[in-house]
């Protein structure tokens, strides 16, 4: 096996705040101790660790700092962490979107990017246009695209539609024919960064199954970002963990993603409350924890306790679209169910009250497998907007740990995605 | 096969890769393609526009300038006179128009996936060219029209130097172009003063008068504007009236090569990094 891609002291600085603000002073003040003084970059000096939740003394920060590692050809690598860890910078950087501040990459071959399928996709022009467009933007030839249009028509799944303008297209239309083109593409090192997402079951399938002969069959090195540890697993053969810009760890896949799943459950918690900064909005969740006999939940969940999630809140206003309640993810990210407080009483709103309010709500925990569950908040504003968007929420976060069942421990270990405990009579 | 993809921080400032450039000539035409297909779609009157707008701002010249202010058109007959400038300013301020916003108009692209940035204004380029011949077209048939109507005017010999002339106002358009699109990327307020400058710079550029109507100190300055020797040895070339100046024309050559340089080694250096701060 041979080296694909080396990542020699990779590091990327970004300003934040509002970048044209002294901008221009800064610039000067830059260029004047550079290149008139001789000295260092006075602003990549004082770059901090990346970590969003604490406030940073410095403007600036290293998105990535110091990253050493290599590829071999043909590995499927899985790149995990937290928003903000530095997963998507590096793929920008590796896709030559953006430049790094300081090292170098070396790499074989050519390198396509499914950062975004679709992109470049102009609403006007046909499919037939827009699969030339798309191709040529990823550096494909005429000639090329000409000899697999049969393949990526099939495989997008659009043929009916070839001659319509783009516009036209359902959104799921679109991203096929997007990620049909970036399939048939064959670079030598292809960056994937949670397409997957999108597109419905039977398409995501197709999906894996075509980034697996990538890899396999012909020998081409992906490099594969996503928060879906699940699919992460079904398809990486590597896997690296970032946090805050640095590398955390980086070997096998099994190894990363039970280790990143330490890290991401630390703290196993049970309760949540607002800090006073943070009450300033109309609608605000002071509270947010899981009790069980009236009390917070300590220790694990055996099937047969009774665990209940409370949300306490203040709203300012009685609003009768606001739906609250919570959505239970596994250890591997994947969503196991979603509960709030209209469901089966649409009504209950009007007994809502100006000020604080208290809900509070059985969850079932019975039929879960044993594993660390994730209990997420979740409000909307009733089918229009998130509050708290539980995919991307990462504070109040609940997490317990469920109990194996001694009675049902053969089930334990299977596949089943869950393990309810059923009685069964004779009849 | 070696690690032959390396990424740095920080091109050398006259790293250019013009093989990659060529590598890329498909999508350069595909690019071309898209802004000529989409240009006017789904507008009624579609490609006649290009006739349209040249055909109207001539008649309101006529009006304004010709007629009110009652300015010299160097004894030609006033359509063939403005068109021939229009026709040609057009060309210049449209492709300039377009590049100057390359980073700007195209950061959701660029944002995603890396293709050499140069293409773009490129493709822009060589897209209006198009136009330019359309619009060149009823210039010739209104000259067409004219001398059959018993005016005197006649090509001269130095027809053949229109391909070169207009070879020069789309060098001149690109190396400004690029250069404004980068340093909009980080200096917002430099597009408004930009668009005003353009129309300025139509004025000091003789559209709406001949040269000649100048002294010959004002001459001087005027020439120091790089399109008017351009326009006015189009005028010579085509109608035989103008200025026409090998001296000034090198110099406008000249200048072309030089902005073009600064223009490709500025806009090479803000593309590697200009997703940060645009």
């Amino acid at each position: 096996m041979s080296t694909a891609i080396k990542f020699e002291n990779i590091s990327k600085e970004y300003r934040l705040g509002l970048v044209s603000t002294q901008t221009l002073s800064h610039d000067l003040n830059r260029w004047w101790k550079m290149n008139i003084q001789g000295k260092e970059d006075p602003y990549l000096k004082i770059g901090e660790v990346n970590d969003r939740a604490t406030k940073g003394k410095s403007d600036y920060v290293w998105a990535l700092k110091d990253i050493n590692f290599e590829v071999q050809q043909g590995d499927v690598l899985g790149i995990i962490g937290k928003n903000g860890a530095g997963k998507s910078t590096l793929l920008k950087i590796l896709s030559k979107v953006t430049a790094p501040t300081t090292g170098t990459i070396k790499a074989r071959g050519r390198i396509a990017s499914l950062l975004e399928v679709g992109t470049g996709f102009h609403p006007e022009m046909t499919g037939r246009e827009n699969i030339f467009m798309n191709g040529a933007i990823m550096g494909m030839s005429k000639a090329e695209i000409k000899s697999k249009l049969d393949e990526i028509v099939d495989f997008s799944g659009v043929e009916r539609y070839l001659d319509t303008p783009v516009k036209r297209y359902s959104s799921g239309m679109t991203v096929r024919l997007g990620f049909a083109i970036a399939a048939h593409l064959e670079p030598e090192i292809l960056v994937v960064d949670e397409v997957l997402a999108v597109g419905d079951a039977e398409f995501q399938k197709k999906a894996i199954g075509k980034m697996q002969d990538v890899s396999r069959g012909e020998g081409r090195t992906v490099l594969f970002v996503s928060h879906n540890m699940d699919s992460v697993q079904k398809l990486c053969t590597k896997g690296l963990i970032l946090k805050n810009g640095e590398i955390e760890y980086n070997g096998t896949i099994d190894k990363a993603i039970q280790l990143y799943q330490n890290i991401y459950f630390v703290n196993q918690q049970t309760v949540w409350s607002a800090q006073f900064e943070d009450l300033i909005s109309q609608f605000q969740v002071t509270k947010f924890m899981l009790e069980k006999d009236g009390d917070i939940l300590l220790g694990n969940v055996k099937d047969n306790d009774e665990i209940y999630v409370v949300i306490e809140f203040i709203s300012k206003v009685i609003e009768n679209n606001i739906t609250i309640g919570i959505s239970l993810f596994d250890e591997k990210g994947q969503y196991v169910y979603r509960s709030l407080h209209t469901d089966k009483n649409p009504l209950i709103y009007k007994q809502q009250q100006k000020g604080k309010n208290r809900l509070r709500a059985r969850i079932e925990t019975d039929f879960l497998k044993s594993g660390i569950y994730r209990v997420v908040l979740d409000v909307s504003y009733h089918n229009l907007s998130w509050i708290v968007n539980p995919f991307e929420e990462y504070t109040r976060v609940l997490t317990f740990t469920k109990e194996p069942n001694l009675e049902l421990s053969a089930m334990q270990s299977s596949t089943a995605v869950i393990n309810p405990s059923i009685n069964w009579e004779f009849a | 096969m070696e690690l032959n993809t390396i990424i740095k921080p920080k091109n050398k400032l006259f790293e250019i890769d013009f093989k990659e450039i060529w590598q890329y000539r498909d999508l350069l035409s595909m690019f071309i393609k898209r802004d000529i297909i989409t240009q006017y779609k789904q507008t009624i009157l579609g490609p006649t526009w290009f006739f349209i707008q040249p055909a109207l701002t001539t008649i309101i010249y006529m009006i304004a300038f010709g007629g009110i202010a009652g300015i010299s058109t160097d004894g030609l007959p006033q359509p063939l006179f403005y068109l021939a400038g229009i026709v040609c300013w057009n060309y210049f301020s449209d492709c300039l128009n377009k590049t100057s916003s390359t980073f700007t108009t195209n950061q959701g692209i660029f944002g995603k996936v890396y293709f050499p940035r140069l293409i773009v204004p490129l493709s822009v380029i060589i897209s209006n060219l198009m136009r330019l011949g359309i619009q060149l077209l009823l210039f010739v048939a209104v000259y067409i029209y004219f001398i059959l109507s018993g005016v005197h005017i006649a090509p001269t010999t130095n027809l053949w130097m229109i391909p070169v002339l207009i070879l020069m106002l789309a060098g001149l358009a690109l190396g400004f172009g690029i250069i404004i699109s980068s340093l909009t990327t980080k200096y917002r307020d430099l597009t408004i003063l930009f668009s005003f400058i353009m129309q300025l710079w139509m004025y000091a550029t003789p559209i709406i008068y001949p040269l000649s109507l100048m002294s010959p100190k004002r001459q001087w300055y005027m020439v120091l504007n790089p399109v008017t020797s351009i326009i006015e040895a189009f005028k010579y070339a085509t109608m035989g009236v103008g200025t026409f100046s090998v001296g000034q024309l090198a110099y406008s050559f000249g200048f072309m090569v030089v902005i073009l340089i600064i223009g490709v080694v500025v806009f090479n250096n803000v593309q590697r990094s200009f997703m940060d701060t645009v």
